[in-house]
């Protein structure tokens, strides 16, 4: 029985997998642009980009994937988003905001002097943000991103709330047969791969230790 | 034709007025200190200069061009223009601490295409021979003493080819025996085509190496002349009463 139980429970944990690394190619820059806004000197798109960041993360991401999900079809009698997309927007969405507020304490931590030697310089204000600014905000906000991106692998479980299959719900299928085990299995899963990952952020986080400040 | 002119120069921040009207004039191959009391405003006036801030009113011309196009707001690409003209050396240095030595210094060169990544790399380690560091040139910021980055930052400048250098009290964050060899690269590099001005409360150094000397208390200039004639003959009450103050303090 191990061997299908780990095939069927290596396919669930494709689909988690599938969720995790989508999620993170949107919402990584994703966030830059909310953290720009939420520190633009315009006033009123700063004040909606806060709110915005306030309300996602003032709320379940569960009811996010609900709202997602159901919400054009209750509200605006417009055509549901296939499962799988609308699981992606709704956590591109929530972890965008998250991932914006790490890079906002971490650009405002950067000292005004830095940017001052880059104007004087002559250099643009792109030149400044992403030579100058933007390599020393990565190394100082590896910490609180790992710990993030770890919270993301175990989150993706929240999918199968509008009924996108994962592992979870590939462990929970065997019950019907009289299984237990495999539902306690898929907790391998999760942890081997946040190992990876932990040793992974530790490998860059040493490579960037190159420096200090 | 004086190389920088700077006219009725005024900043003010909320209600203090700052800086109340400066002007003064630099021949090409100068080199200006400016010295006064904490507060009068150097520092306001080094930035002004390297429009870190904007002057309220006021003029400023390098080689008879006017910078600030009178009243009228300038667009972030003139303002980047006009900076190009002047190169500022900064009191805690700000290094970019990712950056080794080298990369500090060819980093804006590089990025604005002044010329072939070849010939940056080796004007820059000229610059660093100069400074004497050119053993350091892949050491990173950290691993180097304040007075040694200072010195970087002092090549870093330079390599824009700015017409007006200016340093606003570059050895005041250094411990004291670390002040002299910092003093002697700036001295070094004075030349025919590199002017400067050095804000300072080193006087023996501003007496040995500046052309003029201002002397600015409470957002005007006092003083303007020689060394000699400020330093041993001043005629205004004020700058020896800071003289004065100054040499007690020793
Ligand atoms: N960004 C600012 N906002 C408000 N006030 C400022 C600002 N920058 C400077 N000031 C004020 O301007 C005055 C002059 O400051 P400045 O730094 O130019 O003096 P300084 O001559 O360089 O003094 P020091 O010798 O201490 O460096 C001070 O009263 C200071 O508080
Ligand atoms: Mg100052």
């Amino acid at each position: 029985m191990f061997l299908p139980v780990t095939l069927e429970l290596l396919g669930g944990f494709w689909e988690s997998l599938k969720v995790f690394l989508l999620t993170l190619a949107f919402s990584l820059p994703l966030g830059l642009l909310v953290c720009f806004g939420s520190m633009s000197k315009f006033a009123p798109l700063k004040a909606l980009m806060r709110c915005f960041v306030w309300v996602i993360r003032g709320t379940p991401l569960m009811l996010q994937l609900i709202i997602i999900f159901y919400g054009p079809g209750l509200l605006f009698d417009l055509p549901a988003m296939p499962r799988f997309t609308a699981t992606i927007v709704a956590f591109a969405i929530n972890y965008a905001c998250y991932f914006s507020e790490i890079y906002r304490g971490g650009i405002e931590s950067i000292a005004r002097g830095q940017y001052e030697a880059g104007q004087v310089l002559g250099l643009t204000k792109g030149q400044i943000f992403f030579k100058i600014v933007l390599p020393q905000v990565i190394k100082r906000i590896m910490a609180p991103m790992s710990n993030e991106i770890i919270t993301l692998v175990k989150d993706t479980s929240l999918a199968r709330i509008i009924s996108v299959y994962e592992i979870i719900w590939a462990g929970e299928s065997f019950i019907k047969k009289g299984l237990l085990w495999p539902l306690f299995y898929t907790g391998a899963f999760y942890l081997i791969f946040n190992g990876l990952l932990t040793v992974l952020f530790a490998k860059i986080e040493k490579k960037l230790n190159y420096y200090r400040g | 034709m004086a190389l920088l002119q700077v006219e009725n120069i005024k900043k003010r921040f909320g209600n203090n007025q700052v800086l109340k009207g400066i002007s003064f004039t630099l021949e090409r191959g100068q080199v200006l200190a400016i010295i006064g009391s904490s507060g009068s405003g150097k520092t306001t006036l080094l930035r002004c200069l390297n429009f870190l801030e904007t002057p309220d009113e006021g003029e400023i011309s390098v080689g008879g061009k006017p910078l600030l196009n009178l009243g009228q707001t300038l667009t972030e690409e003139q303002v980047r223009e006009n900076r190009l003209h002047f190169g500022l050396v900064f009191q805690n240095f700000n290094l970019f601490p990712h950056y080794n030595v080298l990369e500090n210094v060819t980093l804006a060169p590089t990025l604005l295409n002044t010329d072939t990544p070849e010939r940056i790399k080796a004007h820059a380690m000229e610059l660093l021979e100069q400074v004497g560091l050119a053993n350091k040139a892949d050491a990173y910021p950290y691993q180097l003493s304040g007075g040694q980055q200072q010195r970087v930052a002092i090549a870093r400048a330079w390599a824009m080819h700015p017409e007006v250098l200016c340093f606003d009290e570059p050895t005041s964050a250094l411990d004291p025996e670390l002040t002299g060899e910092v003093l002697r690269v700036i001295k070094g590099l004075k030349g025919e085509d590199r002017t400067m001005i050095v804000v300072t409360h080193e006087m023996e150094f501003a007496k040995s190496v500046a052309d003029v000397v201002i002397y600015m208390a409470d957002g005007v200039i006092v003083e303007v002349g020689t060394p000699e004639e400020v330093f041993d003959h001043p005629k205004n009450e004020k700058t020896r009463a800071f003289l004065q103050g100054f040499q007690e303090s020793f």
